[in-house]
This record gives C-alpha cells, structure tokens and sequence, in this order.
C-alpha cells in the first residue's frame, strides 16, 4: 500500500513540473481573453455617464506589427475602448516588418513598427508617424569606474570583441554580458540599434527586467540593458557617447540608444472613422502618461 | 437496504475522482504529443535533438536541442552524485545511530526543507550561492552549471531522505539482532545487514532524486544563467530542458512556440522512463 502511493507520488510530481510548463501557454490566452473582458465590463459601466460626450462610434480597430510595442499599444487600446465600448481594438503582434506589410495589403487599419519607415517603403505609399519613443538603459555595477561607452564599444563588448574592462578604462576583470532572452522586445531593441543582432555573446539571459537589475548589482563586472523606465539607483546607468540617459535626451535625439514606436498607415488614404479616432487619440497627449506607465517616452 | 445504496453512491462517487486523475494524465500525454510533434517534424528529429545550436529568433533560426539535453542530464547526474552519499547518510544515522531527540530534529528540518518553494531556492541561490561562487573559484560570473548542481543537490535531500528512511525501518529487527549476536559491530551491522536489505528501496528514493532534479525549472533558471551554451564545463552558463521551455514561453510565437512544446515533449519522455524505472524497482523489491 505505502509502495503503491509512493508510485503515484512520483507521478504525480513528475505532472506536476509538465502541467506547469504546459498551461502557461493558454493561461496567456486566458489572461488576454480576461482583461477584454475585464476592459468590456469597465467600459459598460461609464457609458451611461457619458453617452452623452462621445459621438458613437463602432467597429474594429486592427493593428498588426512590432511586438515591442505590445505594453503600449495594449495600454493605449484599452483606454480607447473604455472611451468608445462599441469599438473592438485588436492587436496582432507579428513584428515590424509584417505589420508593415499588413498595412500595404490592407489587411489591418494600423500597422506598428519599432523602428523608422525604410526609403522604399515610404516611396510605396506608406506614412509613418512617431508615437512614442522607447529609450534603453545600459547599466553596470555600482563599483564599476567606468561612466561612459561609446555606441562603437557597447556594440564590440556585446560582440565579444572587447572582453575586459581594463580596455574601455575600467578594473582588469573580465566583462560579464547580461541579457534578455530570445523573442524579448528590449533585447530586440538593444541588438538592433547597436547592430548586434544574433552576435550577442551572452553569460546570462534572464527573463525580466528586475532580473537583469538585480543581476547586474550583485556582480561587479557585469553590465546589462533595461528599459530606461525600469532602472533606479541599484546600478549605475552609463552615459552613452558622453549623453546621459533621460526623457529629455531620449526626446532630442542626443541620446543614441533609442527607437521610435511608429504607427504606419497609407499616404493619402482615408481612415475608417473609429480607426482615424484612435489614430487622434494615440498622437493626443492625453495619453502622455500612459504611455509613460507602458514604459516608453511619450513626444507629443 | 438503504445502507447499501448508499454503499454503492459512495463507490461510484470514488471511481469518478479515481477517472479524473486518469482523465488529466490522459490530456496532458495527448496535448503534448499533438503539440510537439508539429515542430520536430519540420524541424527534422536529427537535427532537433542533435543539433547543438539554439537561437530560436535568429534570422535563420535554429532549434537543436543537444545542449539542453546534455544540461539536463549533467545537472541531475551532478545533484544525483552530490545529493545522494549525503541523503544516504543522513537517512542511515536518523534511522539507525541517533538519539531520539536529535532524530525528531533532523525529521523536522526534513520536513521543513521539503516545503520551501522552489522560487525561494532559487533566490537564495542567486543571492548568496552565485556571487559565492564567482569569488570562491576567482571566476568572471557564478551563474553556472555548478550553482544549478548545488540548488538541486539540497532540492532533492528531502525525498532521498525520506524515502531511504523508510526503507531501512522497514529492515525486520531480528536480521540486525543475528548480526550483532554473531559478533558485528553496530556500524558493521547497519552497513553489511541493515543497507543491503533495504537496498532496492534506497534505489527507489534516487530515481525519485532524479525525476525531481530533472523536472526542476524555477530555482534552475535563477543560478544557472540561462546561456543556450553546450555544457562543456561546469562554470558556464547553461540552459536546462525546464527552463528552456519556461523562459521563452512568454514572448513566442510560431514555429519558436511549436519548438518549445517539443523540448517539453521530450521532458516528458525522460520522466516517464524514469517512471518506468522506479516502477520496475518497487515491484522488485516487493517480489524480493
């Protein structure tokens, strides 16, 4: 008997590891189903108060694109909704290039790309304006000596062509480069601006910002990336060719290691009124700080 | 007869839960399979479980799973060889040399290191044991196939311990007492008379060793660094089946998210074998 549920024990923690990995894919659906839902419920209970504010408007906004922007299109689509509950926003987030594709066919109303139209693609009819910008942080241990990189060195280091600090004027200890994993939209915005994509030798690639932070600040030869909302006074933030990271810097464009949120719509073609109402609503800057919430850097 | 429809009600009332913990290890076997057979077969088995090189959001993404494999079964071999000579022992001294006291303590402190949460290993570990690492062996960084080794080696104590302990106490009285008549020491006696005796149970408690270090995901993916690199030494960073899968579930998508359920389709298999094996053991040992 006590054999026979022992046996059982085994399997069942053995389960219980495998449910664990399997159920976290549909819980993302689940959570995404739930917070519709969540937004529809909250938005049902203001329109009486204002039924009267907004014209009706209804239909569906679609924005397909850049996955990066997931946190600020999301924060901004629910906001929109609770506004106009007749309207259904939906995001697809496919990455930059096929949301700029989707626009040119016409398969969504707003396409969404982390970074600047292309020469070619704006030639083709398309239009892109900034909504936001996202500024990355690069950090490093407190007791690091080291206070700036050039954009040429944070891209050699990641590269694993610089390996010690001593060569950028720090300690002679060799460089620990921290990560995010594969698929995370600040890793992808890190990689692409220092143009460092899938050349990246890194120790370690953690799974959350605060991971990243905490990291850093328990290693003294470690340096890292975070989205520059996220970053306190933990670790120390590098000024990238002599410009300090902040709002204002990120704003000006002084500050190198940036993007622009884009929404990519056709030049010279009308949108559908409820479309046309988020487009207005996201360049407003009502939505300041909201997107200042979703961590990005709001420009209007 | 009222008395025995209500007999019948509460059978029938068991076999529904009895069906529903089946009915789960059924959904999940089959979901698995559906979902992790899409990928490898894209993918190429060969190329998926031998290939050594994973960047799953390259441009020309690649999916071999090798060095996780490898990760897996190095880091449960390593807690396994670490874990168990002191589980073993702990179990031998509670069960057979220590006072009745510090018995009671050693069970309690068992018991307590068995409901501490994965995450909170995982914590310490990346707190304390990883910095301890990098400054004890002089190296770059402690976030390592070593650090993973140490958490899982203390993970597993509690169910080699206890399994081992109750293994030994099931070892019949008169076996020791002949032994120690004939003239054998007591150390003599737990050791060539009391162990083998109970050698098939204290078998039974490593592979349950093993079935916990391998499934193990949240404490791993703190210390070990999570470098998708081949485990060629035991201060790099590596990645494990588990957190393979845990940690970039979140942002996938695509053929990268079919992928994913594959590693997990392979967990799966390495914990079923181990299943397979522990079964083959207890039966074993109730034959012998």
């Amino acid at each position: 008997m006590k054999k026979s549920i022992a046996i059982i024990a085994a399997a069942v923690l053995a389960m219980g590891a495998l449910t664990a990995c399997g159920s976290k894919a549909e819980e993302t659906t689940a959570a995404a189903a739930t917070t519709a839902a969540a937004t529809e419920a909250a938005a049902e209970t203001e329109t009486e108060a204002e039924t009267e504010a907004a014209e009706e408007l209804s239909g569906a906004v679609a924005t397909d694109g850049s996955t990066s922007m997931e946190s600020v299109i999301g924060i901004l689509g629910e906001s929109f909704m609770q506004l106009h509950p007749d309207v259904t926003f939906t995001y697809n987030p496919t990455g930059s290039g096929s949301g700029i594709t989707a626009v040119q066919e016409g398969r969504c109303d707003i396409g969404l790309s982390s970074r600047a139209l292309k020469d070619e693609e704006t030639a083709g009819g398309l239009k892109g304006e900034t909504v936001a910008l996202d500024g990355i942080a690069i950090i490093v241990n407190n007791e690091n000596p080291v206070t700036d990189l050039s954009l040429d060195q944070i891209a050699q280091i990641y590269k694993g062509e610089i390996t010690n600090w001593s060569e950028v004027g720090g300690n002679d200890e060799e460089i620990v480069l921290i990560g995010r994993e594969a698929g995370s939209g600040t890793r992808d915005g890190f990689e692409s601006i220092t143009g460092t994509e899938d050349l990246c030798q890194y120790r370690q690639e953690l799974t959350s910002t605060g991971d990243v932070i905490t990291t850093v600040s328990q290693n003294p030869a470690a340096i890292g990336y975070a989205s520059l909302a996220s970053v306190s006074d933990q670790t120390k933030t590098l000024t990238v060719d002599g410009v300090e990271p902040t709002e204002d810097t990120v704003r000006d464009g002084s500050y190198k290691i940036q993007r622009p949120f884009v929404l990519v719509t056709k030049d010279g073609e009308a949108l559908s009124a409820q479309a046309q109402a988020f487009y207005d609503y996201a360049m407003s800057s009502d939505v300041a700080d909201l997107i200042a919430q979703a961590g990005a850097v709001a420009i209007h | 007869m009222n008395r025995h429809k209500i007999e019948s009600v509460v059978k029938f009332i068991f076999l529904i839960l009895g069906l529903v913990t089946i009915a789960c290890v059924l959904l999940i076997t089959v979901y698995l399979v559906i979902a992790g057979i899409p990928a490898i077969r894209e993918i190429g088995i060969i190329d998926f479980l031998f290939g050594t090189k994973w960047a799953s959001t390259a441009a020309e993404p690649q999916f071999g799973i090798l060095p996780f494999i490898l990760t897996s079964i190095y880091g449960t071999a390593g807690a396994i060889v670490i874990g168990v000579p002191i589980g073993f022992m702990t179990a031998v001294f509670t069960a057979k040399v220590a006072p009745r006291k510090i018995r009671m303590a050693i069970e309690e402190a068992v018991s307590l290191l068995a409901g501490i949460p994965s995450v909170v290993y995982g914590l310490v570990g990346m707190l304390i044991l990883v910095p301890g690492i990098r400054d004890l062996f002089d190296i770059p960084d402690g976030a390592s196939l070593f650090a993973a080794i140490i958490v899982l080696a203390i993970m597993i104590l509690p169910s080699i311990i206890n399994v081992s302990l109750t293994a030994l106490e099931a070892v019949p009285k008169e076996y020791e007492e002949a032994s120690l008549a004939l003239g054998a020491t007591e150390i003599e006696t737990y050791f060539r008379v009391s162990v083998p005796a109970a050698k098939s149970g204290i078998a039974a408690a490593v592979v349950l060793g093993v079935g916990r270090a391998i499934g193990e995901a949240m404490a791993v993916m703190m210390v070990s660094g999570n470098a998708p690199n081949m485990p060629d030494s035991l201060f790099q960073s590596v990645r494990f089946l588990t957190t393979a899968v845990a940690s970039e579930m979140s942002y996938s998508s695509g053929l990268q998210r079919q992928a994913l359920f594959s590693i997990a389709l392979v967990l799966f298999l390495f914990i079923m074998m181990i299943n397979a094996l522990l079964n083959f053991l207890m039966k074993r040992d109730k034959e012998g």
